[in-house]
């Protein structure tokens, strides 16, 4: 029996993500290139196009159309899937709701983006937290490695009979799309394995025309909204055996709902979203060695919010520092916001201090992370804002 | 252990495969790369970089790579014309792709200057100014991290057919240019 992981090698996260995707054997594929979405898309063309993926791959005059067309595929019963990033995940914005509330576990990746103006194609996760009222659900990749398994990872969990809702998996772009590193593969039978045959539980049928997508009126609306929301807590319970599934099978866990790193005896827990997590376990190793007792809780799905898994993670610190590379401009840092509700509702009597950073692809290096613990008083006095250039703030900024 | 480089080109030199090769290379070594392009909107000719990190475990760092303990410089006139050497580590490696001398590149600080006629071997071997594998041979002849096995191996991963064995043949001429300079 062949089932088994293939060998490590070093791949562009791009082509390590094409690669899975294509093993999870999607039927139908439609995307708009965007940078730094392109080569994951430009990689499965070139796959269906050499035979080795046999989908139909529709190419579309915008992400709009793009997501309108994994719509109308996974309405007919087929695996579908698309990847994009910052203005075309804006772009797609009205589609989104659409293919949640309709049920149909379609799986995205995004690369993701900074949103213009200004322009910029670097990352931060603008785009995703865009999205995060939609009815997607939100998962975050660490590394490449887990952008990889996360793929499979997301059709499962979409798919699965208590969800139905389709997964945004969030990559950093660049940051992880562009880099080189060590990934493993699931050979195709073990992907199989995983991954069965896509079996709906509604398709339209030409021989059997049925209408899907009616119109509610005020009389049934708020109950269609709430049948939602139950499925996004369902996910939670799902998103959690389905990791555990992939590492019983592969020997790779990355977390489920959340990962905790050091955090046991923690009195400071630094928390944030995707690739940034490593840059905050290197911070709570150097805070540690300046006898700091630092930990990291690293937030692996981001929709459904898993509050009551953070709220009894963070249950015994003095102070959480929430580092977030997206904004909500007249508030603040949305993860922060999202962490400090979860913490209030529980009672968890912890100090939150709510930074920002990393916004249109300013790396985070853990410098940064250990000054925001150590010396909190003047990003706290800018809104959060961490490196802040003088130089370029007006009088009265 | 973590070994950083940071190697300086233009855009059309083969700078990001460079860093893709001697990721793999090191890969083969046993050990664990991580590598990167300078990420931006890359024109033909115009200053880039990449970034490669060496490790005996996963790589956790991804912020570009500013304190380098080796730099790799593909194209010369860049020594002129940025500062190649900024952040690097007293007593660092500069290997840099020219027939001059060290003494001639005016690079000053307590440095490791090395110089390898690396566009030379590759316009000889291959009939082609890419001089990114003659570089890669050089890095593994003086620095040991990769062998010239492990360097052939990323070039049979990474080229198909005739490129393979043409690009293997200016790592190993710029390996042993090296081996022979360490000798004299």
């Amino acid at each position: 029996m062949a089932r088994t992981l293939e060998k490590t090698q070093v791949m562009e996260g791009s082509r390590a993500i094409a690669a899975s995707v294509q093993r999870c054997r999607p039927q139908v594929i439609a995307a708009y290139p965007i940078t730094p979405q392109t080569h994951i898309v430009e990689h499965l063309a070139q796959a269906v196009a050499n035979g080795e993926l046999k989908a139909e791959y529709v190419k579309v005059e915008s992400e709009h159309s793009a997501m309108s067309a994994v719509l109308g595929a996974e309405a007919t019963g087929v695996r579908a899937y698309t990847a994009s990033s910052s203005q075309g995940v804006l772009l797609m914005h009205e589609v989104l709701y659409n293919v949640a509330a309709l049920r149909l576990p379609v799986v995205m990746t995004v690369a993701n983006r900074a949103i213009s103006q200004p322009i910029n194609i670097w990352n931060d996760h603008q785009d995703a937290m865009s999205a995060r009222d939609t009815g997607f659900i939100q998962i975050f990749a660490e590394d490449n490695q887990e952008a990889c398994d996360l793929q499979y990872q997301a059709y499962k969990i979409a798919e699965h009979k208590d969800v139905l809702l389709p997964v945004m998996v969030c990559v950093d772009g660049y940051v992880l799309t562009h880099s080189y590193e060590p990934v493993s593969l699931l050979d195709q039978d073990l992907a199989d394995q995983f991954l069965p045959p896509y079996e709906p539980s509604w398709a339209l049928d030409v021989d059997r025309p049925v209408t899907y997508g009616v119109m509610l009126g005020p009389g049934e609306y708020l109950e269609h909204k709430y049948v939602l929301q139950q499925a996004q807590k369902r996910a939670l319970g799902v998103i959690e055996d389905v990791a555990r599934e992939f590492g019983t099978l592969t020997g790779r866990t990355h977390g489920g709902l959340v990962e905790e790193y050091r955090l046991d005896d923690a009195d400071v827990a630094l928390v944030g979203l995707g690739s940034l997590v490593s840059a905050l376990r290197e911070a709570a190793d150097q805070l540690r060695e300046q006898g700091i007792k630092a930990g990291v809780l690293k937030i692996r799905t981001f929709r459904p919010f898993p509050a009551e898994k953070i709220a009894a993670a963070l249950g015994g610190v003095k102070r959480v520092v929430v580092i977030d590379k997206g904004y909500s401009l007249g508030s603040g840092g949305i993860l922060g916001m999202e962490i400090t509700a979860a913490l209030a509702a529980a009672g968890v009597p912890a100090l939150v201090d709510r930074f920002v950073g990393g916004l249109g692809g300013r790396p985070i290096p853990a410098s940064t992370v250990v000054r925001a613990v150590v010396a909190p008083e003047l990003p706290r006095s800018q809104d959060g804002f961490l490196d802040l250039k003088p130089e370029y703030l007006g009088e009265g900024d | 252990m973590l070994i950083q480089v940071r190697i300086h080109g233009r855009g059309g030199q083969g700078v990001v495969t460079a860093a893709e090769l001697l990721a793999i290379a090191v890969h083969e070594q046993g050990l664990f790369p991580q590598a990167f392009p300078e990420f931006g909107s890359e024109r033909m000719g115009s200053p880039v970089r990449s970034y490669v990190r060496i490790s005996d475990q996963p790589v956790r760092i991804r912020t570009p790579v500013e304190e380098p303990d080796i730099v790799i410089v593909q194209d010369p006139t860049l020594i002129w014309a940025e500062k190649v050497t900024a952040g690097l580590k007293p007593g660092g490696l500069v290997l840099v792709n020219t027939e001059l001398a060290s003494a001639e590149l005016g690079i000053d600080g307590d440095l490791r200057v090395v110089t390898v006629p690396a566009t030379k071997i590759a316009l000889e071997t291959m009939n082609r100014p890419i001089p990114n594998t003659a570089l890669l041979g050089a890095f593994g002849g003086i620095t040991g991290l990769v062998s010239m096995s492990a360097i052939k191996g990323a070039c049979e991963h990474r080229f198909a057919g005739e490129l393979a064995g043409l690009n293997i043949a200016c790592a190993q001429r710029a390996y042993d240019f090296v081996s022979a300079l360490a000798r004299n």
